[in-house]
């Protein structure tokens, strides 16, 4: 799997389309009993490991279910504090599962529009006129790439580093977006993509894209 | 091939003309109808042919005419009568796919039959940020030689700019 999302943005810089592609993070579920080895702190609407990494359970991970039940944010499924619960011997010996957490739609929409903003940031500083703006952000374990059209629509691929390919990929989300999307009379333009054939037709030229893998045609 | 086309817009103007009873009101209502194709149809345009950004209305011209007609209806118009300033030009077209076998009657003498097509370049031009006004001017429907569509830049549209663009 080494296309991880694509994010579609329209021109005012909102978020009208994602997908994640990647198969679900390995998550660590054990039995603990009193007293928790780990340290766990809140931090915004979850509960997060500070301190105390351990067979697979690394610092940062959240606190994704107890006893099999996911938790909601801060609050167990029937409502009681996640803090509370674990600091209260009488509930062990319990199951809980932690992993990276993902990201709410609510994050990826704002995570949009900051990039929007980054990509517009970009342009201004160029010392040449007309610059393309950001076509790639690399990190160790990821590259964003960005295509942006004339006409002010950005598309954007999350992939593994040694993934190639991807502008030739972005071509063709564009392409796809153009008849899957735009030719769909009853999606408005700038809306979020709710087309269906758009959805299967870009997974598909996910895959096509993965398969050609990192010694395939050249980017 | 076109004769399903060419039915197909027969259909909608006459319907039109059912519906709207005014040419006047069919003119307008083929101008929006071709604005909404428009918009659309610019960015399958822009994904076929990966043409980069014009930088001025002659480029805009031969891209319209020699690719875009080109690609959409299979001919390929001419441009000529560019105006001093270099802001307006006319296609000039033989021959025009949509009034294949198409003959006005006198009550529908102000009909614009072909409308649709001056919506179309007015909407795609406008996601490109140019504001443009295009009308027909001759029309071999009305008993002219050829077929004239006149386009006209009126100015850059300035808001909502793309980054990288200013």
């Amino acid at each position: 799997m080494a296309i991880f999302s694509v994010y579609v943005v329209n021109k005012a810089g909102g978020l009208i389309y994602q997908l994640d592609h990647y198969a679900p993070r390995a998550d660590t579920e054990k039995t603990f009993s009193f007293p928790l080895d780990l340290v766990l702190r809140p931090h915004d609407e979850r509960v997060v490991v500070a301190f105390g990494q351990r067979d697979g359970i690394r610092v940062g991970h959240a606190v994704l279910a107890i006893n099999g039940a996911e938790v909601n944010g801060r609050f167990t499924a029937d409502g009681k504090d996640v803090l509370e619960f674990l600091g209260n011997p009488a509930n062990y010996p319990v199951s809980i599962r932690f992993g990276r957490h993902r990201l709410s739609s609510n994050e990826k929409l704002m995570l949009a529009s900051m990039f929007h903003s980054l990509f517009a940031i970009g342009s201004q500083l160029s010392p040449e006129v007309g610059s393309s703006g950001i076509e790639m952000l690399e990190t160790d374990t990821f590259k964003l790439h960005c295509f942006q059209t004339l006409t002010g629509i950005k598309f954007m691929v999350l992939a593994d580093p040694r993934q190639t390919g991807i502008d030739a990929l972005l071509r063709k989300i564009y392409e796809i977006y153009s008849d899957f999307a735009l030719k769909n009379p009853f999606y408005s333009l700038e809306m979020p993509i709710r087309c269906e054939l758009f959805d299967q037709n870009l997974k598909l030229a996910l895959e096509v894209a993965e398969k050609a893998g990192p010694f395939g045609p050249g980017s | 091939n076109s004769e399903l086309f060419t039915l197909t817009y027969g259909a909608l103007v006459t319907q039109l003309c059912k519906d709207y009873e005014n040419d006047d009101d069919v003119n307008k209502q083929l101008d929006k109808m071709g604005y909404n194709i428009g918009v659309r149809l610019i960015e399958d345009f822009l994904a076929r042919s990966n043409v980069g950004r014009c930088h001025d209305f002659r480029e805009t011209a031969d891209v319209i005419a020699k690719i875009a007609f080109k690609m959409y209806l299979g001919i390929t118009p001419s441009i000529t009568n560019w105006s001093p300033g270099g802001d307006e030009f006319s296609l000039i077209l033989e021959n025009n796919p949509l009034v294949d076998f198409v003959e006005l009657p006198d009550n529908h003498s102000t009909l614009i039959y072909s409308n649709l097509l001056c919506g179309v370049l007015r909407g795609a031009l406008e996601m490109v940020q140019m504001a443009v006004d295009v009308k027909f001017v001759q029309d071999t429907l009305k008993g002219d030689s050829v077929t004239e569509i006149r386009m006209k830049f009126i100015r850059r549209i300035e808001d909502n700019l793309p980054a990288g663009e200013e």
